[in-house]
């Protein structure tokens, strides 16, 4: 929580996108989380994200539940559409928005108790119908807003701040979202910025259902030794597959030369991944190896990071329904009501 | 790049931009807040303690600060520091109250002052209430030496010398007027245990070109006329005049002339505009005088007729760059010109002369004719005697002359105490913390997005009619404390504790000026080019922790930082602390020396 408004000042060298934006242009209100909150780093990833891929603001629409997480997009791009909606209807709002205009960059930002609990159902039928969306879930394993009991998403065995001894199972939100289907799966964490902004903007350039689940230590409550989601905790067992650079059309191609085989993806709208392997055998085109792979890992107690999962080729829900290209509120009477011949010759039919 | 050393009492002096090039070192952010508190008295006492004459610097500094404010990086002008200074010493309660008293019991030791201009008088204010028996002698009968007798009343009034003289005066200072030093042997057999030389550049260069003789009743040298002037021996001019100079005196010449019957003032330079010596706001005060500058002339022949000046010819040149890439001026080929006037002042430059100096008396001369003196002791080869001010390296400013008078005064103290002169104590440096809660500081970190505020100046016409009126009127409190909240108190530090560091990158996104990174260790010149903003201004210091436990640095360039302090407020172990920096700059002053320092 900071009282002061941030400083509309700038570094006067700050590199300007395709559109002449800085990436303060991005920037939302000033943020009123804790100081040190994971989330905030997020946010700032977004920002990056959305500054790099030179997205004009008013053709997003960001949308969120309730939660800490779901606050944070009062913090990016102050210049998009926003949708704040009820505990856990996140996913059920945006479905809605999505069909009536698919035109907009859905980017739907919850957490893990939006999703994983009050919201679980909800998330489950945005991910196996295919809304072309980036979902992002903040996790970091506790409800912070209400001092810090376990989420759904906590480590069995991991401790509380009091000490308390998490005795359920968790949820893995990423296991969940290949397991129903999603399209783009990966995973991340707030303090790896390097890692987040490509997955951010290779989520947000691919059709159909993009999930991430980052993991977002809550210094409030949950950054303590016997917490597995705090700073230190992920950083020693972090796990990452590959690490991605995304190459659009006009940016640059920044591939660090390292040891590793980069495998190229091209996405739909021709954007291409390059994806540098740091597990030999990790291969992120085969769903049920990554959902293998995560349970081996978790049960070693491993954090796996980077794209689990991505199908180029996919489609998204409006290509299922066959709808309409149009954004609904473009359709005018005479598209909406063909007319009495046309009901005529419905009715004709049907006799 | 190693871990920087911020203990060293200059690395955070360096970023507080505008003390670090003040020759005083003045802590501005330090008495700006105070100005914005409404505190004059407070604010002005800082300036008394470092640069002397606050009120007289705040309407004539040259301001080396300006240019070194970090405001001017960060937008597109610098905090009005110089004529905030002047509003401490406008709406001051009174002072005197706070000056020190006279000695009351003397330590015996004599030191003669020649010249009674800033140098002089910064040295007696240092040693007076040490207990020294300081006589200053001087040709005019007042204090003050060119303050009051080269800049023109309406830019300073008699009222402010009188003022700020005074209180150095009236700390027991023996003032001998209308003396004229004529020979320093002399001066040396009178016993004094020191003997200082604030005298000044006191002559103005000549310009020996034909009709210079002939003419020579309408062809004045500029400072002795602005002096004659000031003693109110002259009061007209032609109603044609032409200034010949481009600094700060011919603005000076020019601005007075306006006001005793030039109706047609031209300044004629040899160089182009922008190369001219004057400050840039003193150009611009006298082109809104309707006094125009014309360039690229160089004066040729003073034409006359009967032994009247009727004109000057000039030569047209151009700025050529030879194949060293020295820029030399030369003649354009095109005719001569000729423009007409009744008077001409001669502004191209001061001299130092020291013909009452013997040159058998230990005081060696380089082959400039100047006297050796040692730049950080301002002691001459005599070691009885120092030199200051434009006596010691030629023409500067004020507030140059009060810095040596600091350091000279120093030299003399420890020379009588029997200490080694060259040895210099470290300054006093003070480190605090400005945290008064979570989000809470002692000091106001919520950025202004003002513009510099203009400061008031008197219609003209009245001023060109009034040669006493000051032209400028100073912000009121209002102005005042808009233009104080502009300055970024770069003096309160960002202060970072490697070991609290748990890398959440709160920092790096919360900071409006991208000046934090937290990346792998290298060579400056690869660092710079690896940080978040690219950090082009070599000027400025990289900030570099330690190695932190991912085995990276954190790195802040300094160069733009707004010391807003959101670093500090989102930093959620409080590994960054904004802590205000204040050095004290060693003075003679008892305790000082007895006791060694060490830095923060």
């Amino acid at each position: 929580m900071t009282y002061i408004a941030k400083p509309k000042f700038h570094h006067p060298g700050l590199p300007k996108n395709e559109l002449g934006y800085t990436h303060r242009d991005y920037e939302g209100k000033i943020s009123t989380l804790c100081a040190g909150c994971g989330h905030d780093s997020i946010t700032a990833a977004i920002i990056e994200a959305c500054f790099q891929l030179s997205i004009e603001p008013h053709r997003v629409a960001k949308i969120s539940g309730i939660g800490c997480s779901s606050k944070t997009p009062d913090y990016f791009l102050g210049n998009s559409h926003g949708f704040n909606s009820v505990h856990g209807r996140m996913p059920s709002v945006l479905t809605g928005a999505n069909l009536a205009n698919r035109d907009l960059i859905y980017l739907g930002v919850s957490g893990d108790g939006d999703s994983a609990s009050i919201g679980f159902g909800q998330f489950a039928h945005s991910i196996r119908r295919g809304v072309n969306m980036t979902y992002i879930v903040e996790n970091n394993g506790v409800y912070g807003l209400t001092k810090g009991q376990f989420s759904a998403t906590a480590d069995r065995g991991s401790k509380s701040k009091r000490g308390v001894v998490n005795s359920d199972n968790a949820i893995d939100l990423a296991a969940m979202a290949l397991q129903l289907g999603a399209s783009f799966v990966a995973r991340s964490f707030s303090g790896d910025k390097t890692q987040l902004v490509p997955i951010v903007e290779a989520a947000i350039r691919h059709k159909g259902a993009a999930f991430i689940d980052v993991i977002s230590p809550c210094v409030a409550f949950n950054n303590h030794a016997g917490s597995t989601k705090s700073f230190d905790y992920v950083r020693e067992h972090n796990e990452a597959v590959n690490r991605l650079d995304i190459i659009t059309g006009r940016a640059p191609i920044h591939i660090e030369q390292a040891p590793g085989t980069v495998q190229m993806v091209e996405q739909h709208d021709g954007t291409r991944l390059a994806l540098r392997k740091l597990d030999a055998d990790y291969d992120a085109h085969d769903r049920l190896a990554a959902m293998a792979f995560l349970q081996k890992h978790a049960a070693k107690g491993q954090v796996v990071t980077g794209l689990l999962y991505v199908d180029p080729e996919a489609d998204d829900l409006h290509s299922h329904l066959n709808t309409v290209d149009a954004a609904l509120n473009t359709l005018e009477a005479k598209d909406l009501c063909p007319g009495q011949s046309a009901l005529d010759k419905i009715n004709a039919a049907l006799r | 790049m190693k871990p920087t050393n911020i203990s060293a009492p200059d690395y955070f002096h360096k970023v507080v931009d505008c003390q670090w090039a003040c020759p005083a070192h003045t802590p501005v952010p330090e008495y700006i807040r105070l100005i914005a508190e409404g505190r004059y008295g407070d604010a002005y006492m800082i300036n008394w303690k470092s640069n002397v004459f606050p009120g007289i610097l705040g309407r004539t500094c040259d301001r080396p600060c300006e240019p070194a404010c970090r405001r001017g990086r960060v937008e597109k002008d610098p905090v009005a520091i110089c004529r905030l200074k002047r509003v401490a010493a406008d709406y001051k309660e009174d002072v005197k109250p706070r000056m020190p008293k006279p000695v009351a019991r003397k330590n015996g030791k004599r030191v003669a002052l020649v010249g009674g201009g800033p140098a002089s008088l910064a040295v007696a204010r240092d040693l007076a209430p040490l207990g020294y028996q300081c006589t200053v002698f001087d040709q005019d009968p007042q204090a003050g030496g060119m303050m009051r007798t080269q800049i023109p009343k309406f830019r300073l009034p008699d009222s402010v010398i009188d003022e700020e003289c005074g209180y150095i005066i009236d700390l027991g200072i023996e003032f001998v007027g209308g003396k004229r030093i004529d020979s320093m042997k002399k001066l040396l057999s009178e016993n004094y245990d020191a003997i200082f030389v604030g005298s000044g550049a006191p002559r103005g260069r000549e310009l020996e070109i034909p009709g210079r003789k002939e003419a020579a009743k309408n062809i004045h040298i500029g400072i002795d006329w602005l002096s004659s002037v000031s003693f109110g021996h002259t009061s007209k001019i032609g109603k044609r005049v032409i200034v010949l100079g481009g600094g700060n005196t011919a603005m000076d010449c020019c601005r007075t002339a306006r006001r005793l019957g030039g109706d047609e003032v031209k300044v004629i330079v040899r160089s182009g505009f922008e190369e001219m010596k004057a400050s840039p706001w003193e150009k611009e005060d006298a082109m809104h005088e309707d006094i125009p500058i014309l360039n690229m002339l160089v004066p040729k022949e003073f034409t006359h007729d009967n032994g009247k000046l009727t004109g000057v010819v000039f030569e047209k040149v151009k700025a050529v760059r030879d194949d060293k890439g020295r820029r030399n001026l030369v003649p354009t080929g095109e005719p001569d010109q000729h423009f007409e006037c009744d008077d001409v002042l001669v502004a191209v430059g001061q001299e130092n002369a020291f013909p009452w100096i013997e040159r058998d008396i230990g005081i060696e001369f380089d082959k400039w004719d100047m006297p050796k003196v040692d730049p950080k002791t301002m002691a001459s080869t005599n070691p009885m005697v120092f030199f200051g001010g434009d006596a010691a390296f030629g023409p500067k400013n004020i507030i140059w002359a009060v810095a040596h008078g600091h350091d000279a005064a120093l030299s003399i103290h420890k020379m009588l105490s029997g200490e080694d002169v060259n040895e210099r104590p470290l300054p006093d440096v003070q480190v605090s913390s400005q945290k008064m809660g979570i989000h809470e500081w002692s000091y106001d970190n919520d950025i202004s997005a003002d513009k510099r505020f203009r400061v008031p100046h008197r219609d003209k016409v009245v001023a060109l009619k009034d040669i006493k009126a000051e032209v400028e009127l100073g912000f009121d409190p209002k102005l005042g404390f808009n233009e104080a909240q502009r300055c970024l108190n770069c003096d309160v530090q960002t202060v970072f504790a490697t070991q609290l560091c748990i890398e959440c990158d709160a920092c790096v996104d919360i900071c409006p000026m991208d000046c934090i990174t937290f990346t792998e260790n290298g060579e400056e010149a690869d660092l710079r080019t690896r940080l978040k903003a690219p950090a082009k201004n070599l000027t400025q210091d990289l900030y570099v922790s330690e190695t932190l436990k991912t085995g990276r640095v954190m790195v802040k360039d300094e160069d733009v930082c707004l010391h807003c302090g959101l670093c500090a407020e989102r930093c959620p172990t409080g590994a960054w602390d904004m802590q205000k920096y204040l050095i004290d700059m060693t003075h003679a002053n008892s305790p000082c020396q007895q006791q060694a320092r060490s830095a923060a």
